[in-house]
Protein backbone atom coordinates (compact mmCIF):
# COMPACT_ATOMS: atom_id res chain seq x y z
CA UNK A 1 0.00 0.00 0.00
CA UNK A 2 1.09 3.55 -0.44
CA UNK A 3 -0.12 7.09 0.10
CA UNK A 4 -1.23 9.16 -2.85
CA UNK A 5 -3.05 12.30 -3.80
CA UNK A 6 -6.01 12.33 -6.18
CA UNK A 7 -5.11 14.67 -9.04
CA UNK A 8 -7.69 13.80 -11.66
CA UNK A 9 -10.15 11.37 -13.15
CA UNK A 10 -10.69 9.36 -16.33
CA UNK A 11 -13.88 8.90 -18.35
CA UNK A 12 -14.13 5.95 -20.72
CA UNK A 13 -17.15 4.60 -22.58
CA UNK A 14 -15.40 1.62 -24.12
CA UNK A 15 -13.86 -0.41 -21.31
CA UNK A 16 -13.68 -3.85 -19.80
CA UNK A 17 -17.12 -4.73 -18.31
CA UNK A 18 -15.63 -4.88 -14.80
CA UNK A 19 -15.11 -1.10 -14.86
CA UNK A 20 -18.75 -0.43 -15.75
CA UNK A 21 -20.17 2.04 -13.21
CA UNK A 22 -16.86 2.42 -11.37
CA UNK A 23 -15.01 5.69 -10.94
CA UNK A 24 -11.40 5.84 -12.14
CA UNK A 25 -9.10 8.30 -10.39
CA UNK A 26 -5.61 9.50 -11.31
CA UNK A 27 -3.47 9.27 -8.20
CA UNK A 28 0.01 10.69 -7.70
CA UNK A 29 2.16 8.70 -5.30
CA UNK A 30 3.48 10.82 -2.42
CA UNK A 31 6.89 10.72 -0.80
CA UNK A 32 7.13 10.27 2.97
CA UNK A 33 7.45 14.05 3.43
CA UNK A 34 4.21 14.57 1.51
CA UNK A 35 5.75 15.86 -1.71
CA UNK A 36 4.55 14.33 -5.00
CA UNK A 37 6.73 11.61 -6.51
CA UNK A 38 7.02 10.96 -10.25
CA UNK A 39 4.86 7.84 -10.08
CA UNK A 40 1.14 7.77 -10.72
CA UNK A 41 -1.58 5.20 -11.17
CA UNK A 42 -5.11 5.03 -12.49
CA UNK A 43 -7.02 3.45 -9.61
CA UNK A 44 -10.59 2.31 -9.05
CA UNK A 45 -12.34 4.37 -6.36
CA UNK A 46 -14.01 2.49 -3.50
CA UNK A 47 -14.43 5.35 -1.03
CA UNK A 48 -15.89 8.33 -2.96
CA UNK A 49 -12.58 10.18 -2.94
CA UNK A 50 -12.31 13.52 -4.72
CA UNK A 51 -9.62 15.66 -6.31
CA UNK A 52 -7.11 16.89 -3.72
CA UNK A 53 -7.81 14.08 -1.24
CA UNK A 54 -4.90 12.23 0.33
CA UNK A 55 -5.67 8.54 -0.10
CA UNK A 56 -4.50 5.02 0.70
CA UNK A 57 -3.82 2.90 -2.39
CA UNK A 58 -3.77 -0.89 -2.46
CA UNK A 59 -1.63 -1.89 -5.44
CA UNK A 60 -1.90 -5.66 -5.63
CA UNK A 61 -4.40 -7.76 -7.53
CA UNK A 62 -5.92 -10.13 -5.00
CA UNK A 63 -6.23 -7.44 -2.33
CA UNK A 64 -7.86 -5.16 -4.88
CA UNK A 65 -10.31 -7.88 -5.92
CA UNK A 66 -11.28 -8.49 -2.27
CA UNK A 67 -12.07 -4.81 -1.77
CA UNK A 68 -14.05 -4.50 -4.99
CA UNK A 69 -15.76 -7.89 -4.75
CA UNK A 70 -14.19 -8.77 -8.07
CA UNK A 71 -14.15 -12.53 -7.56
CA UNK A 72 -11.03 -14.14 -8.97
CA UNK A 73 -11.30 -12.69 -12.44
CA UNK A 74 -11.39 -8.88 -12.22
CA UNK A 75 -8.48 -7.31 -14.14
CA UNK A 76 -7.69 -4.79 -11.42
CA UNK A 77 -4.61 -3.98 -9.32
CA UNK A 78 -4.90 -0.44 -7.94
CA UNK A 79 -7.75 0.63 -5.66
CA UNK A 80 -8.36 3.79 -3.67
CA UNK A 81 -9.11 2.04 -0.37
CA UNK A 82 -9.28 4.92 2.08
CA UNK A 83 -9.26 8.69 2.53
CA UNK A 84 -6.45 9.64 4.87
CA UNK A 85 -7.18 12.09 7.67
CA UNK A 86 -3.74 12.24 9.12
CA UNK A 87 -0.32 10.64 8.83
CA UNK A 88 2.08 10.83 11.72
CA UNK A 89 5.76 10.11 11.18
CA UNK A 90 7.35 9.38 14.51
CA UNK A 91 10.91 8.35 13.70
CA UNK B 1 5.08 -7.63 -23.72
CA UNK B 2 8.29 -6.80 -25.51
CA UNK B 3 9.71 -7.41 -28.98
CA UNK B 4 12.97 -9.32 -29.16
CA UNK B 5 15.16 -11.24 -31.55
CA UNK B 6 16.16 -14.83 -30.80
CA UNK B 7 19.96 -14.87 -30.73
CA UNK B 8 20.79 -18.16 -29.06
CA UNK B 9 19.94 -21.30 -27.14
CA UNK B 10 20.77 -22.38 -23.60
CA UNK B 11 21.62 -26.02 -22.95
CA UNK B 12 21.91 -27.19 -19.34
CA UNK B 13 22.11 -30.85 -18.46
CA UNK B 14 22.30 -30.33 -14.74
CA UNK B 15 19.41 -28.13 -13.75
CA UNK B 16 16.44 -27.89 -11.44
CA UNK B 17 14.01 -30.74 -12.13
CA UNK B 18 11.31 -28.13 -12.38
CA UNK B 19 12.99 -26.89 -15.59
CA UNK B 20 13.07 -30.31 -17.29
CA UNK B 21 11.73 -30.26 -20.83
CA UNK B 22 11.65 -26.48 -21.15
CA UNK B 23 13.33 -25.06 -24.23
CA UNK B 24 15.35 -22.01 -23.19
CA UNK B 25 16.29 -19.34 -25.72
CA UNK B 26 18.38 -16.19 -25.46
CA UNK B 27 16.57 -13.05 -26.56
CA UNK B 28 17.74 -9.52 -27.17
CA UNK B 29 15.01 -6.89 -26.74
CA UNK B 30 14.43 -4.89 -29.93
CA UNK B 31 13.85 -1.15 -30.10
CA UNK B 32 11.56 0.77 -32.44
CA UNK B 33 14.47 1.28 -34.82
CA UNK B 34 14.53 -2.50 -35.30
CA UNK B 35 17.92 -2.77 -33.61
CA UNK B 36 18.83 -4.79 -30.55
CA UNK B 37 20.78 -3.33 -27.65
CA UNK B 38 23.26 -5.05 -25.38
CA UNK B 39 20.75 -6.39 -22.85
CA UNK B 40 19.37 -9.92 -23.05
CA UNK B 41 16.94 -12.25 -21.36
CA UNK B 42 16.66 -16.05 -21.14
CA UNK B 43 13.08 -17.06 -21.93
CA UNK B 44 11.17 -20.34 -22.08
CA UNK B 45 9.74 -21.06 -25.52
CA UNK B 46 6.02 -21.85 -25.80
CA UNK B 47 5.66 -21.52 -29.58
CA UNK B 48 8.63 -23.25 -31.26
CA UNK B 49 10.69 -20.17 -32.10
CA UNK B 50 14.06 -20.43 -33.80
CA UNK B 51 17.30 -18.43 -34.08
CA UNK B 52 16.95 -15.10 -35.90
CA UNK B 53 13.21 -14.87 -35.47
CA UNK B 54 11.54 -11.79 -34.00
CA UNK B 55 9.26 -12.78 -31.15
CA UNK B 56 6.95 -11.39 -28.52
CA UNK B 57 7.69 -12.31 -24.91
CA UNK B 58 5.88 -11.78 -21.63
CA UNK B 59 7.43 -11.50 -18.18
CA UNK B 60 6.50 -11.94 -14.54
CA UNK B 61 3.91 -14.41 -13.29
CA UNK B 62 2.08 -14.05 -16.63
CA UNK B 63 4.97 -16.04 -18.08
CA UNK B 64 3.70 -19.14 -16.31
CA UNK B 65 0.34 -18.97 -18.06
CA UNK B 66 1.10 -21.40 -20.90
CA UNK B 67 0.87 -25.20 -21.07
CA UNK B 68 4.67 -25.32 -21.42
CA UNK B 69 5.41 -23.13 -18.39
CA UNK B 70 2.47 -23.81 -16.06
CA UNK B 71 3.73 -24.26 -12.46
CA UNK B 72 7.31 -23.95 -13.72
CA UNK B 73 9.93 -21.54 -12.41
CA UNK B 74 9.89 -19.43 -15.57
CA UNK B 75 9.79 -15.62 -15.48
CA UNK B 76 9.85 -14.94 -19.22
CA UNK B 77 8.07 -16.79 -22.02
CA UNK B 78 8.02 -16.47 -25.80
CA UNK B 79 4.32 -16.36 -26.61
CA UNK B 80 4.23 -15.34 -30.30
CA UNK B 81 6.38 -15.30 -33.40
CA UNK B 82 6.06 -11.91 -35.06
CA UNK B 83 5.11 -11.57 -38.74
CA UNK B 84 4.77 -7.80 -39.03
CA UNK B 85 5.15 -4.69 -36.90
CA UNK B 86 3.76 -1.42 -38.25
CA UNK B 87 3.99 2.08 -36.84
CA UNK B 88 1.44 4.33 -38.47
CA UNK B 89 1.76 3.14 -42.08
CA UNK B 90 5.46 2.44 -41.84
CA UNK B 91 6.59 -1.17 -41.61
CA UNK B 92 9.11 -1.53 -38.79
CA UNK B 93 9.60 -5.24 -39.29
CA UNK B 94 8.34 -7.80 -41.81
CA UNK B 95 9.31 -11.41 -41.45
CA UNK B 96 8.97 -12.15 -45.18
CA UNK B 97 11.63 -9.51 -45.95
CA UNK B 98 14.20 -11.51 -44.05
CA UNK B 99 13.47 -14.97 -45.47
CA UNK C 1 -3.31 1.19 -14.60
CA UNK C 2 -1.42 3.65 -16.75
CA UNK C 3 -2.11 5.85 -19.73
CA UNK C 4 -0.68 4.92 -23.13
CA UNK C 5 -1.01 6.01 -26.74
CA UNK C 6 -1.50 3.42 -29.51
CA UNK C 7 1.36 3.93 -31.97
CA UNK C 8 1.39 0.73 -34.01
CA UNK C 9 0.17 -2.77 -34.69
CA UNK C 10 1.70 -6.21 -34.61
CA UNK C 11 0.67 -9.29 -36.58
CA UNK C 12 1.50 -12.83 -35.51
CA UNK C 13 0.08 -16.02 -36.96
CA UNK C 14 1.98 -18.34 -34.63
CA UNK C 15 1.17 -17.73 -30.98
CA UNK C 16 0.23 -19.67 -27.88
CA UNK C 17 -3.21 -21.20 -27.53
CA UNK C 18 -5.93 -18.91 -26.21
CA UNK C 19 -4.72 -15.83 -28.06
CA UNK C 20 -6.50 -16.46 -31.37
CA UNK C 21 -8.27 -13.35 -32.62
CA UNK C 22 -6.55 -11.12 -30.07
CA UNK C 23 -5.17 -7.83 -31.39
CA UNK C 24 -1.68 -6.77 -30.29
CA UNK C 25 -0.83 -3.09 -30.34
CA UNK C 26 2.38 -1.17 -29.90
CA UNK C 27 1.87 1.51 -27.26
CA UNK C 28 3.84 4.48 -25.93
CA UNK C 29 3.55 4.79 -22.14
CA UNK C 30 2.48 8.23 -20.89
CA UNK C 31 2.76 10.09 -17.59
CA UNK C 32 -0.22 11.49 -15.69
CA UNK C 33 -0.21 14.58 -17.94
CA UNK C 34 -0.42 12.23 -20.95
CA UNK C 35 3.13 13.02 -22.10
CA UNK C 36 5.44 10.25 -23.41
CA UNK C 37 7.35 8.62 -20.57
CA UNK C 38 9.36 5.43 -21.03
CA UNK C 39 9.96 2.88 -23.75
CA UNK C 40 7.14 1.60 -26.01
CA UNK C 41 5.88 -1.94 -25.43
CA UNK C 42 3.24 -4.32 -26.77
CA UNK C 43 -0.19 -4.65 -25.17
CA UNK C 44 -3.04 -7.05 -25.93
CA UNK C 45 -6.26 -5.18 -26.72
CA UNK C 46 -8.92 -6.45 -24.29
CA UNK C 47 -11.43 -3.90 -25.63
CA UNK C 48 -10.95 -5.22 -29.19
CA UNK C 49 -11.73 -1.67 -30.32
CA UNK C 50 -8.61 0.41 -29.77
CA UNK C 51 -7.05 1.98 -32.83
CA UNK C 52 -4.06 3.96 -33.99
CA UNK C 53 -3.53 7.24 -32.17
CA UNK C 54 -6.01 6.53 -29.40
CA UNK C 55 -5.45 7.34 -25.73
CA UNK C 56 -6.03 4.18 -23.70
CA UNK C 57 -5.37 2.79 -20.24
CA UNK C 58 -3.47 -0.40 -19.66
CA UNK C 59 -3.40 -2.87 -16.79
CA UNK C 60 -0.05 -4.60 -16.28
CA UNK C 61 1.28 -7.85 -14.79
CA UNK C 62 -0.78 -10.98 -14.04
CA UNK C 63 -3.97 -8.90 -13.87
CA UNK C 64 -3.64 -8.24 -17.60
CA UNK C 65 -4.38 -11.90 -18.39
CA UNK C 66 -7.62 -11.66 -16.41
CA UNK C 67 -8.89 -9.04 -18.86
CA UNK C 68 -8.63 -11.42 -21.82
CA UNK C 69 -11.46 -13.68 -23.11
CA UNK C 70 -9.38 -16.73 -22.10
CA UNK C 71 -7.57 -15.84 -18.89
CA UNK C 72 -4.99 -18.65 -19.01
CA UNK C 73 -2.74 -16.72 -21.39
CA UNK C 74 0.76 -15.26 -20.96
CA UNK C 75 -0.34 -11.63 -21.29
CA UNK C 76 1.44 -9.08 -19.06
CA UNK C 77 -0.13 -5.86 -20.43
CA UNK C 78 -3.72 -5.39 -21.61
CA UNK C 79 -5.64 -2.37 -22.89
CA UNK C 80 -8.79 -2.28 -20.74
CA UNK C 81 -10.29 1.07 -21.72
CA UNK C 82 -10.32 3.81 -24.34
CA UNK C 83 -10.21 7.28 -22.77
CA UNK C 84 -12.95 9.72 -23.79
CA UNK C 85 -11.90 12.40 -21.38
CA UNK C 86 -9.27 12.79 -18.68
CA UNK C 87 -8.89 15.66 -16.29
CA UNK C 88 -5.73 16.34 -14.30
CA UNK C 89 -5.16 19.36 -12.12
CA UNK C 90 -1.85 21.23 -12.38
Amino acid sequence: MYIGRVIGHVVATIKHPFFEGRKLLIVQKLNLNGTPSKTYDIAVDDVQAGIGDKVLIVDEGSGARQILHGGTTAPVRAVVAGIIDDVEITA
Amino acid sequence: MQLARVVGTVVATQKSQRLDGLKLLILQPMGLDGKVGSSYVVAADAVGAGPGEVVLYATGSSARQTEATKDRPADAVIMAIVDTVEINDTVLYEKADEA
Amino acid sequence: MKFARVIGTLVSTRKVEGLGGIKFLLVQPLNEQREPDGEPYIAADATAQAGYGELVFVVASREAALAMPHSFVPVDAAIVGIVDDAYTEG
